[in-house]
């Protein structure tokens, strides 16, 4: 018996949510004792000795903010390196070198975890660049991220000691405890879902109507597993997950989506787990569901009942779906790829209805913290918990501390500098863009929908997303370096500053609560703080959205 | 606009539980708006107006706009750049209005430190008259029944009742002796009676009215960390609005709709968190006045903000928990005396007897045993209390001779009744015994006649813990507020009375050491720490102390440790300062939620008006039907103006506040601040929009 399309989709969000129900609590509690543990393993041993780094060293934020940056800067120089001399790098399949603002654009896109692609994967690139260049960051990148958050844990657990950790040993333990097993285990489903994973190159075939096919096939499903739960989002192929080889059926689609939620959806638990106290985990994990859920409503009511005047004249919103998916499983693939900044699409956002894109676009918008990138979305919504707690501390009477730690003038200034940075990265290259007639002219449809494209470019950039609204030429010089700068703002500035952040706290020895104390684990304090996030992205960028996909929808 | 009130916080002895007493010096009226426009319009200052950078941003919009509807003028260019204006005006009138209200009260502070003349006494022997403006630190100076003190200073010989109400409002004199902890004095109190040498402890300039003028003028006012704090969080706030206008132009252009800057300098002055920014100084301002009306001087407004943070507060048990005084709590006969009769001959002896104690007697028997209340028998002769006899009583002439009654601590009457040959039952030495080890106090009744005596019985006087108390105490456990009670009495009394109190904790027996090594244990664990003190040896905890307010009768060696002073010298306030600097720091916080939450209907007022032309379907945001575009411009701006004007008397006197724990003041603070702060800019811009639209030009 045939299911219609709404019970196939409800039971795909069903299985989805029982799966990261029961994976979240284990998961997230494996994660925190694998970071947190004080033992090492004889592959780390190996690692530190060859970085020569010494494991047991408890840095303060600056070193550790050091070592983040001196290791993303070689990662990107290596990358670069490789994109550019890729014609005499074995398996390349024959694909001569990246252009230099490509490479750059790319370069920059896979280190900070944002896997913009400005190229089209199977026609640029060989299998030993996806492999040892993207597919090796998408492992580190994303550990990146989740160093970051575990730092500014410790920062405000620990008492007085002003120490953040040692981010080599964060980065090794994410990448060889968390995400390698991880992704092994991600890839070996795939597999048995139908996805490619071979070493072959560009094959012809002689298709039954006579014409000729050229297939590709390649390390499909390894790079998939990674590509989802590390929260990148590169695809092999251009088509990204809508590609058969990629994301084949709709079971691989629910495994997909999962990969690239369940590290995000799991890390409040090991905040609470790290922090001794459960319930502020699960506060932070209600918000980041809640808006999710909102956000999926909304676009799942554009999308399935096809608001806009072409999608009523048609009786349904399937341009740019697959028929395979259907709208139910595209706009779940959507939105939780937009609020998860991986990127990754099943279906082309820019195909959406005017409200189901302007959804994506805001989960973007959000600071992808609902729930976000891996680590990035933990420690993005603890700094937007930082701001709700000043205002809301200040309105039970106290000056404002959380988990026991002081907002002081330093701590609210870093957190202040955090939500504005990528704005900053996002509004002024809209501007810039939208300023010349040369770059103007890259976007290719007219009106509203046009200032969408560049608004999601941009967004999609300086929140470290990575997928692409399309109908804009990005393969230009202007784009790939602008781009490329946006998405290097939007990562680093939050991360300094989030690190500074977690050194200050760090410093400070944390007061008990009380009853006096401003409760941050309370349903009181999460609506404040979801009320919040959704306010200040709602302020920033309410104008812009006014111009884009409000005045489209509402036209 | 009605009288501000808090509940009140003295407890039941200054007024019934419940009553709500004045918070700030009266009602704010709309009179002090006008007579602070002078004062507004100087501090249109840049080199002032910098200081906040919201209402700065306010103003470089309202010059450029200016320059604009020079160059182009039209009818709305020029209501727009005037209602600008106007709101740099209002934000510069909150700040004005507080800073008025404290210039009363420090010029009749200043008829205080009007020169005196000072007769200082010369290490050589003699004294010089000299201008009290000449004394330096540790100058000795005599003052006479008379004269005026001329400075800041601890008596250092002699002891003379001093008028203090120029500075305390109270008229009632005080005593003011060298030696212990009641040897301060301040200059401009005046001396009623004898003649004390003072050794001058601050220098002209800096005496403790100085520093109140400065106080209460706003003159010394420094911002506080969390004002600090939040004014950054205010400024990048406006940055991000900054951005979004300054980058909404090219979109704007893109669209085909390019904007008017005035249009988008009215967007951002609407975006900006002008409200609080505005706000932000008058309410630091307002709860130091606040403070001030309650006789409190805080030295620095940090003291105040850390008020609000206290976990645990340290109260002295006599004055602040109990009564001052010990009182009747119980009749206890001897053997072979019937409880009416030990009433009858406590209340005769007490029929004369006018101490607390005495009364106290006199209640108990009336509650307990009826109205047996007469007038003193014909006959009855008064035996007061004497220092050597150390009982009171009264002598009776009846029909069967000579009757004494007495009444005394227990060792001076059992010893009166041996002497008149009478037996002291070994059952009322255990009574006495079990009093005095419950931390009660025992009276021994006793009768002498027809020469001999005898024991009656035992009244067992108490301290009696304030009415009100436990009630206050669970607020401020409520609250997340330790509450230590402190005294000399031994552990058990101590004990007893924090049990019927229903405080957290005791420190009995308490040394000072004791006092600064709890506060050092419980700032250790992250709590800080209140405390009030007056004697010198009250010092170091004062100073370690986070919030020490040291007692105006106090020494001032206290009063230099503390970071407030109490001019009442009421041990109570202590609760009261921790509620005013919640007050102050809610205030904050709500305004601050407000101000944000407005920014919501000025959006859907402001943007649908830009681009409708170019988008017709951008109707559908204009949800409140405004009238015209520039309407909906104008009508937002004009709000944003006007809701700084209304706010400023909340500012002044605060939001209220009620002791509760720190959830339920959250829920209902959003509920108010942030709801409210969504609802009422779509209500009052659409009021203005229907009166703004019908002016030509703009309708």
């Amino acid at each position: 018996m045939a299911l219609s399309d709404t019970a196939a989709g409800l039971l795909q969000i069903g299985l989805l949510v029982l799966l990261l129900a029961a994976v979240h609590v284990p998961l997230g509690d494996f994660i925190a004792a694998s970071l947190t543990g004080p033992r090492h393993l004889r592959a780390e041993r190996g690692v530190y000795r060859l970085l020569r780094v010494d494991p047991d060293a408890d840095t303060r934020w600056p070193t550790y903010a050091l070592s983040l940056v001196a290791f993303s800067t070689v990662s990107t120089l290596l990358l670069y390196a490789f994109l550019r001399l890729q014609q005499h790098l074995p398996l390349s399949l024959g694909m001569p070198a990246v252009e230099p603002a490509q490479a750059w654009n790319t370069a920059v896109s896979f280190v900070t975890n944002t896997n913009w692609q400005s190229y089209s994967g199977e026609a640029t690139l060989g299998h030993l660049v996806q492999m040892a260049g993207l597919a090796v960051q998408n492992f580190l990148s994303a550990a990146v991220g989740l160093a970051v958050a575990v730092a500014l844990v410790r920062g405000l657990v620990r008492a007085g000691t002003g120490t953040i950790g040692n981010f080599w040993v964060d980065l090794v333990r994410g990448t060889l405890r968390v995400l390698l097993p991880l992704a092994f285990a991600g890839a070996v489903v795939l597999v048995l879902t139908g996805v490619v994973q071979n070493l072959s190159g560009a094959t012809t075939y002689t298709t039954l109507a006579g014409g000729s096919q050229t297939i590709v096939g390649g390390p499909i499903a390894s790079q998939e597993a990674i590509k989802e739960l590390g929260t990148n989002g590169g695809g092999f192929f251009n088509a990204n997950s809508a590609h058969p080889f990629e994301n084949p059926t709709p079971i691989s689609n629910v495994v997909e989506v999962f990969l690239l939620l369940v590290i995000p959806f799991s890390l409040p638990r090991t905040y609470g787990t790290l922090v001794g106290d459960r319930r502020q985990g699960s506060a932070v994990l209600a918000v980041m569901a809640g808006v999710f859920a909102l956000s999926h409503a909304v676009t799942l009511y554009a999308e399935t009942h096809a608001l806009g005047s072409a999608p009523q004249a048609v009786g349904a919103a399937m341009e740019g779906k697959e028929v395979r998916f259907g709208e139910w499983a595209s706009a779940l693939f959507a939105t939780a790829t937009t609020s998860t900044s991986t990127g990754a699409v099943n279906s082309f956002h820019d195909s959406y209805t005017a409200l189901g894109g302007g959804a994506l676009l805001v989960n973007m918008m959000l600071g992808e913290v609902t729930p976000g990138g891996v680590g990035s979305g933990l420690y993005g919504i603890l700094v937007l918990a930082v701001i709700t707690v000043f205002v809301g501390g200040l309105m039970v009477g106290r000056t404002p501390e959380f988990l026991g730690n002081k907002i002081r003038q330093r701590e609210i200034t870093l957190a202040a500098l955090h939500i504005l940075a990528t704005p900053f990265a996002l509004l002024t290259g809209v501007a810039i863009a939208l300023s010349s007639e040369a770059t103007r002219s890259a976007v290719l449809n007219p009106g509203p929908h046009g200032l969408s494209e560049v608004l999601y470019a941009f967004t999609s950039a300086a929140g470290n997303n990575g997928s692409a609204f399309a109908g804009i030429s990005v393969n230009t010089p202007f784009y790939n370096t602008a781009l490329g700068l946006a998405m290097l703002l939007g990562r680093f500035l939050p991360v300094l500053l989030v690190l500074a952040l977690a050194g200050s706290f760090a410093a400070q020895r944390p007061a008990a609560p009380t009853a006096g104390t401003l409760p941050t684990r309370t349903p009181t304090f999460a609506g404040m703080h979801a009320a919040v996030v959704v306010v200040v992205t709602g302020l920033t960028f309410f104008p812009a959205l006014a111009l884009g996909p409000l005045a489209e929808a509402l036209a | 606009m009605s009288t501000p009130t808090l509940p009140d916080t003295r407890g039941a002895a200054a007024a019934p539980a419940g009553t709500p007493h004045r918070v700030a010096g009266g009602a704010f009226s709309p009179r002090q708006l006008v007579s602070s426009l002078p004062d507004a319009f100087r501090k249109l200052d840049p080199r002032h107006l910098v200081r906040t950078p919201v209402v700065f941003v306010v103003a470089l919009g309202a010059v450029l706009s200016t320059v604009l509807a020079v160059a182009d003028p039209s009818v709305f260019a020029w209501v727009v750049v005037a209602w600008l204006w106007t709101t740099v005006l209002f934000a510069n009138l909150a700040e004005a209005v507080a800073e008025g209200r404290g210039r009363a009260q420090a010029a009749s502070l200043r008829t205080v430190s009007t020169d005196t003349v000072a007769r200082r006494l010369e290490a050589a022997g003699g004294e010089v008259r000299v201008p009290a403006s000449t004394l330096r630190v540790g100058d000795l100076v005599v003052v006479e029944a008379g004269e005026t003190v001329p400075g800041d200073g601890d008596v250092v010989e002699g002891v003379a009742s001093v008028d203090e109400s120029a500075i305390t409002g109270e008229s009632a004199p005080v005593i003011r002796e060298s030696g212990g902890d009641r040897s301060a004095v301040t200059g401009g109190t005046t001396v009623l009676s004898d003649r004390v040498v003072v050794r001058i402890t601050a220098k002209a300039g800096e005496s403790f009215v100085d520093r109140m003028i400065a106080l209460v003028e706003g003159s010394a006012r420094q911002r506080t960390p969390n004002e600090i704090a939040l004014n950054i969080l205010l400024a990048s706030l406006t940055l991000v609005f900054l951005l979004a206008v300054v980058t909404l132009q090219p979109m704007a252009i893109y669209s085909g709709r390019p904007q008017s800057v005035v249009v988008l300098v009215a967007l951002l002055v609407c975006l900006i968190p002008t409200t609080i920014g505005a706000l932000l100084s008058a309410i630091g301002i307002a709860g130091m006045d606040r403070l001030v009306q309650r006789n409190v001087l805080a030295m620095s407004g940090r003291a105040v903000e850390a008020a609000g943070d206290v976990g645990t507060l340290l109260l002295d048990k006599t004055g602040t928990i109990t009564l001052g005084n010990r009182q009747a709590h119980e009749l206890l006969p001897a053997p072979g005396v019937t409880l009416a009769e030990l009433a009858d001959a406590a209340q005769l002896s007490s029929l004369a007897d006018t101490t607390p104690e005495g009364r106290s007697v006199l209640v108990l028997v009336e509650e307990r045993h009826g109205p047996l209340t007469r007038e003193r028998p014909p006959g009855a002769e008064p035996v007061p209390f004497t220092a050597q006899t150390r009982m009171s009583g009264v002598d009776l002439v009846t029909a069967s001779g000579r009757r004494e009654i007495r009444k005394g601590a227990a060792a001076a009457a059992t010893h009166w009744v041996r002497t008149l040959g009478g037996d002291v039952p070994a059952e009322v030495g255990r009574v006495v015994d079990d009093i005095a080890t419950a931390g009660g106090t025992p009276l021994v009744v006793a009768e002498g006649s027809r020469g001999t005596a005898r024991v009656l019985g035992v009244i067992h006087l108490k301290d009696v813990v304030k009415e009100g108390m436990r009630e206050r105490f669970e607020q401020l456990r409520a609250m997340g507020i330790r509450t230590v009670m402190v005294t000399g009495d031994n552990e058990r009394t101590a004990r007893a009375i924090a049990a019927e109190a229903g405080v957290d904790d005791v420190l009995a027996e308490a040394t000072p050491e004791d006092k600064l090594e709890l506060i050092r244990r419980e700032q250790s664990g992250g709590r800080l720490v209140a405390m009030m003190g007056d004697g010198t040896n009250d010092a170091p905890a004062l100073a370690q102390a986070d919030v020490g307010v040291a007692m105006n009768t106090g020494t001032s060696a206290a009063k230099e440790a503390g970071n407030m002073v109490d001019l009442d010298s009421d041990p109570t306030k202590l609760i009261e300062i921790v509620e005013i600097g919640k007050q102050l720091l809610i205030t904050r916080g709500a305004l601050t939620t407000f101000s944000i939450a407005n920014d919501i209907a000025k959006y859907f007022a402001i943007v649908p008006a830009m681009f409708v032309p170019a988008f017709p379907g951008l109707d559908a945001l204009n949800v409140t039907r405004l009238a015209t575009p520039e309407s909906a411009v104008v009508s937002a701006v004009v709000f944003n103006a006007l809701v700084i004007v209304a706010l400023i008397p909340l500012a002044l006197r605060g939001v209220r506040y009620r002791p509760a724990a720190a959830a339920a003041l959250l829920r209902r603070n959003l509920w108010v601040y942030g709801l409210g702060g969504v609802v009422v800019p779509f209500i009052g811009i659409k009021l203005i929009d229907l009166l703004v639209s019908t002016v030509p030009g703009i309708g």
